[in-house]
């Protein structure tokens, strides 16, 4: 099995030189759902900026190589890179409040970047769009192409920016927290549809997210990060089943799980957080060297 | 429902301020002390003739008498008659308007053309030495009022460097006969591109002087809104679309970075047009502040008084354009019920 | 990210300091116009008429920037002209910041009724074209140097009544308000003695920028023809001398134009200045 994307040695760094990820590796298979797991700070979304471009200003790739469908998008030119992830790459955002533009009506929205960069006709795009649409259960797909982003629910923008990222075909999506943002009881819908969608379209699909629980549903792998380091890389049956790393047991200990939804929580101790930042430490001693 | 609403109630603030401002305007005039008619006459006139003319102008009635009497006249399109060409002043200021108006327009042209184009480059180059660049000449464009940029202009482009015509509206030379006083655009609908040559030549060094102190602003407003927008989810979403950061900033961020800066500029609009007096004077450009100034040196109250009327009209119809636009070019605001 | 700090700070001062030099060179230049100024400034010698500046072929010595074309120096005229300008910019400054300040504290603190009354004022008062009817009132008043400042302070109170009246407004709303009240001031007393000194920086920066606007109306009056009588130097009667005969004798225009340029922009870079020095957010 090969990977479709892969990152190997990914170091990127603060200007001032503070490391936000340390020698990050992973791989996504053609097809399949990996997780990317870890607490809020751990640099867990800085991953899928790096490989799709948009990493804030202040943060720089130092060392590293994305491999992306057999290329390295590092040597690639910032414009001939910008156009690759565009035509083979997706991003299913983290809040469906403030990703769509709110001055543009959905359907320009979802078909003019398949015009634009793809080169499809006005018809076919328009076609592809309803399409999309219809597939992400929204009713009445003609009418909601014509409404602006503001007349819609959270639910109902979350599918159809899940519609506009499976819109181009895409061999990788990258889905950044893609329920976080959204009610409880929505929560769940949008979570099938992902898979529904990732499993139809059998796309690679970085699934990044600090809820092991949303993993455990929806991950065939999955990479554990904290402070910008994966301690663990595993399939997900020998994750759940016998955790490796110290802080990926903790982690684990710390979910609710549905089947013993009665069972009380371990935080994790700082005995182990402790372990892992020595650990840190010890990479960061090596990196200088 | 809400673009006739926000109309309405506009159009009623507006009746209000318009007459606030006649009040105003009136009472200055005759409040003051100081015989308004004394003042008309040349000195050494005798206290007759002050009467009669005092009586010719209705000045011998009481202050509200004489408002109502100019207000019917107004509402019915009279603004009563200019002493120093003894011509109705409603035709006389009307034949001046269109001057004024090409102007002004032309003028915000060029600001929107300039600021926007150094909004736009600031943002696509922000937080580099471009960026210092333009945040340096756009504070000293501004701190620069309208009238010394058009003597600036003078002397850099007249003086130095005679390339541009510095006074007059049109080369007596062209001689054509024009239908209406909007000689620009009926230029452009007869297509005579010699006129509009010579037209938009004579227009260029005022209509500069006037849009430089407005592009400055546009272009700091502008390019902070754009600043803003930028960091937003949508445009990060289009980046990931293949959009080249340029397309990014034009297509996803510009739509929504004009809105909340349209109303200052509205306002904004309103003091270029204020300025048109003074810049219109400097370059002898035959519009309605220059027949102003001249109406003033002439104590030609009646005059004076249709212009400011004018001049206030004007304001508040920009003001009432920049609303409407306001809820038309935003979605929430139309189609909300 | 202290470095970055340093370097912004740095530019500031410079602007400040060079702005607030030649303000200080022109004050001096008024005081002691008799004795700075190399000539009389109303002198009139037709024989000495369109002496070109000191560098130039054909100047006549003594007149260091040329004379006009009744023979009158230039550079005298400036330095005279100078006291007429300063005049104004501080007077008419002054006393429109005192009014429009006033009720711009009145407004938002008090507000009520009288916020009501002065915030429809300034509203109509937006609506007149802010030369014309400057125009207007010198047309009313008949010209001269009363007139210029009174018609400044009557369209310029609304500039401060406005950001004062904002001002006065979050500050009153500020809990350091509140307890003084709680402990049984006046409101007078608290508007005064923790309303004011919170806006003053502000009040201060405005009124600098005021003084810019006051010294280019004056300009613009004189230029106009509206100012004071003819026979007393102005820089805007220079200037539209100077407009006439721009092709026979550009120095005419050219140096009260520099002169001019140069005064506006410092009263604008001073306050603007001041204005970043005092605003909180961005210090």
């Amino acid at each position: 099995m090969t990977a479709y994307l892969s990152i190997r040695n990914l170091t990127v760094t603060l200007t001032g030189g503070t490391p936000i990820l340390r020698n990050v590796s992973l791989d996504v298979v053609a097809g399949q759902v990996h997780g990317l797991v870890g607490e809020s700070g751990a640099g867990k979304s800085m991953i899928g900026k790096a490989v799709l471009g948009t990493l804030p200003r202040a943060l720089t790739i130092s060392t590293g190589e994305i491999w992306l469908d057999g290329v390295n998008i590092l040597t690639l030119k910032p414009s001939q890179r910008r156009q690759r992830i565009g035509a083979i790459a997706a991003l299913i955002p983290q809040d469906p409040l403030t990703a769509l533009n709110p001055s543009k009506r959905i359907g320009p929205q979802i078909t003019r970047r398949l015009v634009d960069i793809l080169g499809w006709s006005k018809q076919v795009a328009t076609a592809r769009a309803l399409e999309l649409l219809a597939e992400v259960q929204i009713p009445d797909p003609v009418r909601v192409m014509r409404t602006y982003p503001h007349e819609l629910s959270g639910g109902m923008r979350q599918r159809i920016l899940i519609a506009s990222a499976f819109a181009a075909e895409p061999k990788l999506i990258i889905a950044d927290e893609p329920t976080t943002a959204l009610d409880v009881t929505v929560q769940k819908q949008i979570l099938r549809l992902i898979s529904d969608m990732q499993t139809r379209h059998s796309t690679a699909l970085l699934f990044v997210t600090h809820d092991l629980g949303v993993v455990s549903k929806v991950c065939d792998t999955l990479s554990v990060l904290y402070a910008g380091k994966v301690v663990e890389d595993a399939r997900m049956h020998r994750f759940f089943m016998r955790p490796i790393h110290p802080y990926s047991a903790a982690l684990l200990a710390a979910t609710p799980t549905y089947t013993d939804p009665t069972g009380s929580l371990t935080p994790v101790s700082p005995k182990v957080i402790k372990a892992v930042e020595q650990e840190i430490q010890e990479h960061d001693m090596r990196a200088r060297q | 429902m809400a673009l006739l609403r926000t109309f309405l109630l506009r159009l009623v603030t507006t009746i209000i301020t318009l007459f606030g401002v006649a009040v105003i305007v009136f009472v200055v005039i005759r409040v003051v002390p100081g015989n308004p008619i004394a003042m008309m006459l040349p000195p050494g006139a005798t206290e007759d003739d002050i009467a009669q003319l005092q009586a010719l102008y209705g000045f011998d009635k009481s202050i509200l008498e004489q408002f109502i009497i100019w207000l019917s006249g107004v509402v019915q399109g009279d603004f009563g008659t200019s002493i120093s060409t003894r011509q109705p002043v409603a035709g006389l200021v009307l034949n001046r308007l269109p001057a004024t108006l090409e102007l002004s327009i032309i003028s915000l042209i060029f600001a929107v053309l300039m600021g926007g184009t150094m909004a736009l480059l600031g943002t696509r180059y922000r937080d580099g030495k471009a960026e210092g660049v333009i945040d340096v000449i756009a504070g000293m464009a501004l701190s620069i009022p309208d009238f010394l940029w058009g003597l600036i202009l003078i002397l850099l482009f007249g003086v130095l460097w005679p390339v541009f015509h510095i006074s007059g509206r049109i080369s007596p030379a062209l001689n054509i006969d024009f239908s209406t006083q909007f000689y620009l655009f009926e230029a452009i609908l007869r297509l005579r591109f010699d006129v509009i040559y010579d037209l938009i030549g004579h227009m260029l060094m005022p209509a500069l002087a006037l849009a430089i102190p407005l592009a400055a602003i546009i272009a700091q407003l502008l390019k902070q809104s754009l600043k803003e927008t930028m960091h937003l989810d949508y445009v990060t979403l289009a980046r990931t679309k293949g959009y080249s950061e340029g397309k990014v900033i034009t297509r996803e961020a510009l739509p929504n970075a004009v809105l909340p800066t349209l109303t200052l500029v509205g306002v904004q609009f309103t003091f270029l047009i204020g300025g048109t007096v003074i810049i219109e004077r400097l370059f002898s450009y035959e519009g309605l502040g220059n027949m102003a100034i001249d109406a003033v040196i002439n104590r030609d109250l009646p005059l004076i008084q249709g212009i400011v009327i004018l001049f206030a009209l004007l304001f508040t119809l920009v003001n009432l354009t920049v609303d409407i636009l306001y809820v038309v070019l935003n979605p929430r605001l139309r189609n909300a019920r | 990210m202290q470095d970055e700090r340093g370097a912004l700070k740095r530019p500031l001062g410079l602007r400040l300091w060079l702005s607030g030099s030649w303000l200080t060179l022109l004050f001096f230049a008024a005081l002691f116009a008799p004795l700075i100024a190399p000539k009389d400034p109303l002198m009139q010698d037709l024989f000495l008429g369109r002496m070109p500046p000191f560098w130039e072929s054909g100047a006549e010595p003594g007149f260091w920037l040329g004379t006009d074309s009744l023979g009158r120096d230039v550079l005298s005229r400036i330095v005279y002209g100078a006291r007429l300008t300063l005049i104004v910019a501080f007077v008419a400054g002054v006393l429109t910041c005192i009014i429009g300040a006033t009720l711009g504290l009145i407004a938002g603190y008090y507000r009520g009724w009288a916020d009501r009354i002065i915030s429809r004022f300034v509203d109509i008062w937006m609506a007149f074209p802010p030369i014309l009817f400057a125009i207007l009132l010198i047309a009313v008043l008949g010209p001269g140097l009363f007139s210029i400042i009174i018609a400044i302070i009557i369209i310029d109170w609304t500039r401060f009544a406005r950001v004062i009246r904002a001002e006065a407004m979050s500050q009153g709303a500020m809990d350091y308000v509140a307890s003084a009240q709680v402990a049984g001031r006046t409101k007078l007393d608290t508007m005064l003695s923790e309303i004011l000194p919170n806006v003053l920086p502000t009040i201060i920066a405005l009124l600098t920028l005021e003084m810019g606007i006051g010294v280019i109306v004056e300009a613009i009056l004189s230029f106009v023809n509206l100012s004071i009588s003819t026979d007393s130097p102005t820089w805007g009667g220079m200037i539209s001398e100077g407009r006439t005969s721009i092709h026979q004798a550009w120095w005419v225009l050219v140096f009260p134009l520099i002169t001019l340029f140069l005064t506006v922009l410092s009263f604008s870079q001073l306050g603007e200045g001041l204005k970043d020095r005092f605003d909180p957010v961005l210090r």
